[in-house]
């Protein structure tokens, strides 16, 4: 167990510093887009949410393996009969966070992040329970979907990582 | 307009219709076969997680589409769903040639002789439609093996003292064990079980001109990359097209089955590829669409004579819909189970299938195929969901984790079915069906019961943890539909006839799991087979004799 996760810490350095040096990542660790389906805001709250589901810790979390990518690029494909639930449950959940902290989600610390998802009002249970779902998928799904990036959830649970077999354009997601 | 003539359209090229296609072809018969999906191929395996048979949150991959096939269901409330095939409630098996034995698991159980007589065994059960089979095991035993050695089974099941008699082993050994196998037998022996290598209509040598498993972990709900797997579409239907008799239509939806105002069957109208309505004047017509899809065609055949749909004279086309009430355990260990060897099930034991106290029957236990990184995101128990703590669970637990599954032979309840809906149309125009339904209480009390024998066994092997998987009082179906058009001797009570007729017609044949009575407490697909090969003898003699 401790041999394999010092080799995917060690990747996950290599590889975080070859994409913090192509700048690729904003200073504090975020996508910047462009996003198919998110406006900006709404993908700092979702890439919080994902991150707070999967947090890194000795292994890299929803935000490095770029989850997010997944759920939007869903969003104008598969998930696209989810768009008003994501439109309406993102802005629900920004505005009850506002009132309760005067702050954005994604602008509050970690931990107050984490204190308020555990006394969620229940109005906004569905929609992070579907946030949650999306970013499990993304997260250990396969990597030809963009949200387990480098396979990085395989490589924590400690399974072969084989080749994208047989992707073609039937995998892709229709333009937005 | 109206196609030149066959002598048997058969519709749905799946395990049953795969199979009569073959035996009617190489019988001298000139056969259409109908099939409303594609043809895949090794070459179109896609190991997506997420995009499978099993796995459909992001679409199935072999059908039916999302764009054109919705069904309704109907939940316990009474609130009706319009659902998708790649949705959860839709009951899906597949549409493609081969149907689910393109992408299955592939567990090749016999029934045991008891599994026909149900009634006779257990008595009747207050509403239930338990009842026995028309036939025995005796009857089904030669096309068993025919079944095991045309398509292929490995396994080696001479150390399953339960099981009906038997003329000849199966034609290929087992795979060679993997980690979860090693820890399970000995276990099992110890409480004084009886495990053995379980069959599979899987290459485990080179077998039918085909390579043996290459043992990924995409198995179950994908296509094989090395066509290790055996379905129809690898083996009858290669056959049945070599013979030159057989014609396949791929991409063709049928409408309806033509009648006569005599009440004479002439064959079918369909949708081609490119949804043209076509007729296919036919002497035989063979259904083989599964449960659900094979009622349905049934009731949308509407006619003066047949104002309810074929052979729905007294109200059986669609009742007693069944499936499997799939429980067991999960047990954590503190030291690696998992070796990333596929297809991952491999051990069972048929210990409860029969002779619990107190239960009308039981179920095979066996170890689950191997769960896929997402699969496993529910296995926390204790509601942990998200955070550190779930991925700390997922870091300790996915290599340690053994789970055992075993499918509950369900009580048939009359209520559980498939109807048409009343304003829900496929894209063709056709009313869909529409499903409905509960459990019976004593299927959920068996299945409880399978879950703690299936928590005992873990363990015994060491599990540190063990939780219990139990199903709910919804309808079961998806890949082991069957039961909507029971086979029997009296019109008054069943929808065929012992050789699969559909009684009050001279020439409708239904061969699929829907005529199975009760579904066994095993997966289905050898039993379909099985009771292919044997009515299309049948059919092929009486056909002979006419000539």
């Amino acid at each position: 167990m401790s041999k394999r996760s010092a080799l995917t810490r060690r990747r996950f350095l290599q590889v975080a510093a070859t994409a913090a040096a192509s700048s690729a990542l904003v200073s504090c660790g975020r996508h910047a887009g462009p996003w198919r389906f998110f406006t900006p805001n709404e993908a700092r709250t979702i890439e919080a949410l994902c991150e707070q589901i999967i947090p890194a810790d000795q292994d890299p979390g929803a935000t490095w393996a770029g989850t997010i990518y997944y759920i939007d690029s869903q969003l104008v494909g598969h998930f696209r009969k989810l768009q008003s639930a994501y439109r309406r449950g993102t802005a629900a959940f920004d505005a009850a966070c506002h009132s309760a902290h005067g702050q954005p989600f994604a602008a509050l610390a970690f931990d107050q992040q984490t204190d308020f998802l555990n006394q969620l009002p229940s109005s906004l249970q569905p929609f992070f329970d579907m946030v949650i779902t999306h970013t499990m998928q993304g997260f250990y799904g396969d990597a030809r979907h963009n949200g387990n990036r480098d396979a990085v959830s395989w490589r924590m649970l400690g399974i072969p990582v084989i080749p994208i077999r047989g992707r073609d354009h039937y995998e892709f997601p229709r333009k937005g | 307009m109206s196609l030149p003539r066959v002598n048997a359209v058969v519709i749905g090229a799946g395990a049953g219709g795969g199979v009569v296609a073959k035996e009617l072809s190489e019988a001298g018969l000139r056969v259409a076969l109908l099939e409303r999906g594609r043809w895949y191929t090794a070459n179109d395996c896609r190991k997506d997680d997420l995009r499978n048979q099993r796995t459909s949150v992001l679409g199935n991959n072999s059908g039916p589409d999302d764009e054109r096939n919705p069904r309704v269901f109907v939940d316990r409330d009474a609130n009706r769903h319009v659902v998708l095939p790649s949705e959860g409630g839709y009951s899906n098996n597949a549409a493609c040639v081969g149907g689910g034995t393109l992408t299955y698991g592939a567990m090749a159980w016999r029934y045991q002789p008891k599994d026909f007589r149900m009634r006779s065994t257990y008595g009747a059960l207050e509403g239930s439609t338990l009842d026995d089979w028309p036939i025995s095991y005796d009857d089904l035993a030669p096309y068993y093996e025919k079944a095991e050695y045309e398509i292929g089974v490995s396994g080696d099941v001479r150390n399953d003292p339960f099981k009906g008699p038997r003329a000849r082993p199966l034609p290929m050994p087992p795979l060679s064990p993997t980690r979860e196998y090693e820890i399970l037998k000995p276990a099992a022996r110890r409480l004084g079980l009886h495990p053995f290598d379980l069959p599979m209509l899987r290459n485990s040598v080179p077998y039918n001109g085909r390579p043996p498993c290459m043992r990924c972990r995409w198995c179950v709900g994908f296509v094989c990359e090395v066509d290790a797997k055996c379905g129809t579409h690898n083996t009858v239907i290669p056959r049945a097209l070599a013979t030159g008799l057989c014609d396949l239509r791929l991409g063709c939806m049928v409408k309806e089955i033509l009648t006569t105002e005599q009440g004479k069957i002439t064959g079918v109208s369909y949708f081609d590829a490119h949804n043209h309505l076509q007729e296919q004047p036919a002497d035989l017509v063979i259904i083989s669409g599964a449960a659900i899809e094979s009622a349905r065609l049934l009731l949308n055949s509407k006619s003066k004579l047949f104002p309810n749909g074929l052979g729905n004279r007294f109200d059986w086309v669609g009742r007693n819909l069944q499936g499997h009430a799939y429980s067991g355990a999960t047990g954590l260990f503190d030291f690696d189970t998992y070796d990333d060897v596929g297809p991952g099930a491999n051990i069972a034991i048929c210990d409860y299938n029969h002779g619990n106290p107190g239960l009308r029957g039981g179920a095979m236990l066996a170890n689950e195929f191997i769960r896929l990184p997402f699969q496993a995101v529910d296995m926390p128990p204790h509601g942990v969901r998200w955070g550190k703590a779930h991925k700390d669970f997922m870091r300790k637990a996915y290599r340690r984790t053994i789970k055992i599954m075993g499918p509950t032979q369900e009580m048939p309840v009359f209520d559980s079915r498939v109807q048409l809906d009343p304003t829900v149309r496929d894209f063709w125009g056709m009313p869909v069906a529409q499903l409905s339904g509960y459990q019976h209480p004593h299927t959920l009390e068996i299945a409880a019961v399978m879950a703690a024998k299936a928590e005992a066994w873990l363990k015994e092997a060491g599990a540190t943890q063990t939780w219990r998987s139990v199903p709910g009082n919804g309808i079961s179906g998806g890949q082991h539909q069957a039961g909507t058009c029971r086979m029997g001797s009296d019109p008054k009570t069943s929808v065929v006839d012992p050789w699969c007729r559909v009684h009050d017609t001279d020439n409708l044949y239904v061969i699929d799991g829907s005529v199975h009575v009760t579904n066994g407490g095993f997966n289905p697909v050898l039993t379909i087979l099985a009771n292919a090969y044997r009515t299309s003898a049948h059919l092929a003699q009486s056909w002979k004799g006419k000539v």
